[in-house]
């Protein structure tokens, strides 16, 4: 169990200072994969770096398995951080060490001997796949396969957490698919906590339980990932959920706006607003929509432009939420 | 001009002087310029990881003062000109070595002029070395002296590797200034033969030997700086 209590961070510069965390309060459950999201300068990244004490907090705790980090003197935190792995956006290999040696690192830092060590690291590289690898250097690998050799890395300690730090933003979506499904993987044989620092959505809904998400240095929402992406409460958690849906067309329609959720409605292949016209006569303008298709289920969002009429807006509240899944709203500001 | 210099009796008298004066002269200057430079690198390369490790935000703080004063004395063991330095180092000289003449008691000046230099040459090597690399190996529980030795040092072979063919042929200028203040070598054939003795064909020779170790020196310090950088690998 991950306790983060209060946690406050700012930082000093030349300019004044700045607030990076403000009062953030989490507690990630055991074996569960966590995921933090932010846009750029949310504070994601000192999160997750007071999380191992990399960057001390200004205010507040960091509580693991019931031992206040803060607490600890220098040697006993460096101790405790082999209990938390992390991996990084750029990799961070050791460009000068081969595949083999660069997992090897953390077992030597432990005083593990070298054949052992070997042996072990030889091991992990086989867990992600890359056996064949062990005497290629950093530079000779793809990107995908650097993380891949970097989470073996993090591995080799057999940690309790996993802090992966936008670890698959200079990904390409087929790679970082594939290094999520390895993490996802990790996570269900070994039972590690996984935090997941990201700016991308796609990861959060691929791989997370829980989420929180992080803006201007607090925490405008967290929960479980299907009620917050369904649901977007905050203002953040929407601008994430919904990035195009501040469009002119929204703002300027004159009429009323009918929010439609699909929450694995079994709509994916009914046509039902073009049904709607046809049953109820009822004409509505499709203003925004994101949605998609898992299966024969519907999930996402559609904001409907009708005409500014009670009736109209009623029968087509009824009309849609006929369908399992649906939820129709009446909004007055967009979603 | 140039048939005065080349006339033949000339040509005859320094082929003769060449023959007896030249190996030893090689000789001494390339020990010299060896010697001084390992000495120079076993001082000057913990000063400067201290350099980098000690500073405000290095992986090993030290106090402010201290680095200050680190600071102030190789700037100015380093702006003090080599023949100054080389006197000023007399008494040092002397009591170390038990004298202040030939090709043995210049590396006492030499690894001094030296030492401050390959700090700072180190230094600017070690800063090369990706932050983010050190945050990594702090994450996983790294200690100062794990992270200098197996990180900051190992990540930055072929840099220093680059810049200790710098310091090796800067000290091999050096030894070769030396030559005018009892210094042995190829600098002091240049100057006895060449400046005193006008016999400019010896001291243009000498001159071309030098040359000839600062190619050597180079190109094998380049070739071992790029074998050794396996970012390089393909």
């Amino acid at each position: 169990m991950i306790e983060i209590q209060k946690l406050s961070k700012t930082f000093t510069t030349a300019d004044g200072s700045v607030e990076a965390l403000k009062n953030v309060s989490l507690s990630i459950p055991d074996g569960d994969i966590f995921g933090i999201i932010g846009m750029s300068g949310a504070g994601k990244s000192t999160l997750v770096r007071c999380i191992n004490l990399l960057e001390r907090p200004s205010e507040g705790s960091v509580v693991i398995d019931g031992v206040d980090l803060g607490g600890l003197t220098e040697k006993q935190l460096r101790e405790r951080r082999r209990e938390i792995a992390m991996i990084f956006q750029g990799f961070n290999l050791l460009m000068q060490r081969n595949c083999l040696r660069n997992v090897c690192f953390p077992l030597e830092l432990a005083g593990m001997n070298r054949g052992e060590a070997r042996k072990k690291a030889l091991e992990l590289l086989e867990t992600v796949g890359l056996k064949d690898k062990a005497k290629a250097y950093p530079a000779q690998l793809s990107g995908g396969q650097q993380q891949r050799v970097a989470i073996a890395r993090a591995l080799a300690t057999h940690p309790k957490v996993l802090l992966c730090d936008e670890a698959t933003s200079a990904l390409d979506p087929n790679t970082t698919n594939s290094i999520l499904e390895l993490i996802q993987h990790i996570n269900e044989t070994t039972g590690i906590t996984v935090i997941v620092i990201t700016h991308q959505m796609s990861v959060v809904e691929k791989i997370c339980r829980h989420v929180a998400i992080l803006d201007g240095g607090e925490v405008a929402e967290q929960g479980e990932v299907s009620e917050v992406f369904s649901r977007p409460q905050s203002a953040a958690a929407k601008r994430l959920v919904y990035p195009e849906s501040d469009l002119p067309a929204v703002q300027t329609f004159e009429g009323r706006l009918l929010r439609v959720l699909f929450n694995g409605a079994q709509a994916a292949h009914t046509p039902l607003i073009t049904r709607m016209a046809a049953q109820k006569g009822i004409e509505a303008s499709i203003l925004y929509a994101s949605t998609k298709s898992i299966g024969d289920k519907a999930y996402g969002l559609m904001l409907l432009g009708l005409p500014d009429d009670d009736d109209t807006v009623n029968t087509a509240k009824e009309y849609l939420t006929q369908t399992q899944g649906i939820i129709a709203e009446e909004v007055t500001d967009g979603v | 001009m140039f048939e005065d210099v080349f006339a033949p009796e000339k040509v005859e008298e320094a082929w003769l002087i060449i023959q007896t004066q030249f190996p030893t002269a090689i000789w001494e200057t390339v020990y010299v310029t060896i010697l001084s430079t390992l000495f120079a690198v076993v001082i000057g390369l913990p000063l400067g990881v201290l350099l980098v490790t000690g500073d405000k935000n290095g992986v090993l703080p030290l106090p402010s003062w201290l680095m200050q004063t680190l600071n102030v004395i190789i700037n100015l063991l380093r702006s003090v000109p080599f023949l100054i330095l080389m006197i000023m180092v007399f008494p040092l000289t002397r009591a170390i070595v038990g004298t202040v003449v030939g090709t043995t008691a210049t590396i006492v000046p030499l690894v001094i002029a030296a030492f401050p230099f390959v700090a700072r040459l180190t230094e600017s090597s070690l800063r090369e070395v990706n932050p983010n690399i050190i945050e990594m190996a702090q994450s996983m529980g790294a200690s100062p002296l794990q992270i200098i030795a197996k990180v900051m040092i190992p990540e930055s072979v072929p840099s220093l590797l680059s810049n200790a063919t710098i310091a090796i042929t800067t000290v091999l200028g050096y030894s070769a200034m030396s030559g005018i203040l009892g210094g042995g070598g190829l600098g002091k054939i240049a100057i006895n033969y060449g400046y005193y003795r006008y016999k400019d064909l010896i001291m243009i020779a000498a001159v071309i030997l030098l040359i000839v170790l600062v190619q050597l020196f180079q190109t094998v310090g380049t070739k071992l700086a790029v074998s050794s950088d396996k970012r390089l690998k393909r």
